[in-house]
């Protein structure tokens, strides 16, 4: 049974939160979870979005907005659909992870935190991913590319470009 | 998808079961998983921690802090519930080794938590994943369903009566969150930012009661130690080393990745050797041996030198997290300086004056450097800022942010004074992109 009468969120997140809130000894730990899922669904933390969760959590939105700025992955703005994040953190950039990052600033046309015309990709240089042992490495959305090339990079972002492609015919 | 690799001379206790099904928790069983933790519910806490404390083993997230020991400070009798937290917020640059353990032996971890549980006398362990590690989160997530379906968690754990809940939590992207008193504020719904001590954890930890918090890596040890019996496992290490560890090689190698090896293994064998030498046949110009907050080390300094923490301790530098980042002779050392502060800089949290400010200045004054605008004084300076970072902070982040940038200038100062007066950069590479 929903809290919230009016939910934005689709109804099976709405349930997820339901439950998450009841998950942990304190209603509090649920938010940093909740404001990562309503992002993965919303595509960003908007306004709504932060006031559902602080009104599940019971806490204010200015102290919802408080904690979110301080986590690198939470977003206050639109991302592309395609997030793609570059490391360059020092295993990263030994094995040429700026090479890679030149490169898809080039491919994409954008710089970093830019998101292309069409909105189907966004980029992003981020701090180490935890993938050092098989760098120069890459995470689109949630899932990594690793050992990488430029022309790996080239197939990587075909594969989602035709994704991207069989979901707007299908819509 | 991370390669696996391995090595004649490794020692497979916490990665034996990598690569082979072990995420199914019926093949988890069949390769002996679950029996230490039936040991452990019969023979009780004390046998438990006198165990932990024979093993030798050494908190794996880079503290090197014994584990037994540090369960024994738990106290019996608490006010509040006793929580388990287990740190798998793995974000030193370097370090990716809990990843393997997340992907291929989650079973491993809920072992772990449930022997530390029943150690300390915890009803509730909780798991605490990157954000960036979602598909592992999903894989561990699993797990513990599994594991509550066979009734190896809950109320009546393996039909006793002791209690065993285990929660699974996600980040959102911060490093400073791998630190303790970080990582619980960020579980209680907070902003990362440490908690000054004393109180220690211990004692005063996660919704105010007794807490311990172990590495990822330490947890996923526990039920192997429990199995072989502490003395055992201790006897694989060095002397006040026990056991093997995950180190996790990168960078300049010819063949990178997570090699278990016994504790106290020369690091010289381990980058000849065991991955396979320098990348191109290019000769070695810098070790930096555990996690980018550890000081660099020089090709002078690892032919005899031992992995474990009292010997990395000795040379100057620290075992950390066993990330082993490898640089051959084309690396400019300005850069990697840089680099390594531009992530300290955008990782403080901002709490401590000396940690924010001083990571801020470091970086500006190196990024100006490798520009080709830096002075002789500049040299100076970076070595007296960072100096004056070093123990002024309420967590370890000023001090990983220091260390690593002292190592540089005093090892590497002539390579400085060659980015002096316009001079581009010797080996003509340049940082561009600063990060926001």
């Amino acid at each position: 049974m929903s809290t919230e009468t009016m939910s934005i969120f689709s109804p099976k997140l709405a349930a997820r939160f339901d439950a998450l809130v009841e998950k942990y000894p304190a209603r509090r730990s649920a938010l940093i979870p909740m404001l990562l899922y309503a992002q993965d669904e919303i595509g960003y933390l908007s306004d709504a979005v932060i006031d559902e969760v602080a009104s599940r959590i019971g806490i204010t939105p200015l102290d919802v907005r408080n904690v979110a700025s301080y986590y690198s992955m939470l977003r206050f703005k639109p991302a592309g659909r395609y997030n793609v994040q570059v490391c360059t953190n020092i295993s990263c950039m030994l094995r040429g992870g700026y090479d890679i990052f030149d490169h898809l600033q080039h491919k994409l046309g954008i710089g970093h935190k830019g998101v292309t015309a069409d909105g189907v990709f966004s980029l992003e240089e981020v701090e180490c991913i935890g993938v050092c042992c098989w760098a120069p490495a890459i995470q689109v959305n949630y899932d990594f590319h690793d050992d990488l090339t430029n022309d790996k990079v080239d197939e990587v972002i075909s594969s989602y470009r035709a994704k991207a492609n069989g979901e707007s015919t299908h819509a | 998808m991370p390669k696996l690799v391995s090595h004649p001379d490794e020692v497979k206790v916490i990665s034996k079961r990598f690569g082979m099904g072990a995420t199914n928790i019926d093949r988890y069983i069949e390769l002996g998983g679950y029996e230490s933790t039936q040991k452990a519910l019969a023979q009780g806490p004390e046998w438990i921690i006198s165990e932990m404390k024979a093993s030798g083993l050494r908190g794996r997230g880079g503290a090197g802090f014994p584990t037994g020991l540090k369960w024994s400070f738990v106290p019996k009798q608490a006010p509040k519930p006793k929580y388990v937290l287990v740190n798998g917020d793995e974000s030193e640059p370097g370090t990716c080794k809990d990843h393997l353990i997340f992907l291929h032996d989650p079973h491993a971890v809920i072992e772990g938590t449930i022997i530390a549980g029943l150690a300390i006398g915890a009803k509730t362990g909780f798991i605490y994943l990157r954000g960036e590690y979602r598909y592992l989160l999903e894989i561990m997530e699993k797990a513990v369903a599994d594991a509550y379906a066979k009734g190896f968690l809950g109320k009546n754990i393996f039909g006793t009566d002791t209690e065993f809940q285990v929660i699974t939590q996600t980040g959102a992207g911060a490093y400073e969150v791998g630190e303790e008193s970080a990582l619980m504020e960020s579980l209680e719904g907070k902003r990362g930012v440490p908690r000054i001590k004393p109180p220690f954890p211990a004692v005063v930890g996660l919704y105010g009661g007794p807490t311990v918090i172990n590495n990822a890596e330490t947890i996923a040890a526990v039920p192997h130690i429990i199995g072989m019996g502490g003395p055992a496992y201790a006897a694989l290490g060095s002397e006040r080393n026990g056991g093997t560890r995950l180190f996790g090689i990168s960078g300049h190698v010819e063949r990178p990745g997570i090699y278990e090896l016994p504790m106290g293994y020369n690091l010289h064998k381990m980058i000849y050797d065991v991955a396979g030498g320098i990348r191109g046949g290019r000769k070695l110009k810098a070790v930096v041996p555990g996690g980018s907050s550890t000081p660099v080390l020089l090709p002078s300094e690892i032919e005899t030198l031992g992995m474990d923490f009292d010997q990395v301790g000795k040379a100057g530098s620290m075992l950390g997290s066993g990330g082993v980042v490898v640089l051959d002779d084309q690396t400019c050392i300005v850069e990697f300086a840089l680099r390594t502060i531009k992530f300290y800089q955008h990782e403080s949290c901002g709490w401590c004056i000396p940690c924010r400010e001083g990571t801020d200045w470091l970086k500006k004054s190196l990024t100006r450097f490798h520009a080709g605008f830096g002075t002789m004084k500049d040299i100076d300076n970076i070595q007296y800022l960072a100096e004056n970072m070093m123990g002024r902070t309420f967590c370890p982040l000023g001090d990983a942010a220091a260390m690593p940038t002292i190592g540089f200038v005093k090892k590497f100062r002539k390579e400085f004074e060659d980015h002096l007066d316009g001079k581009p950069c010797p080996f003509a590479k340049h940082l561009e992109v600063a990060l926001v």
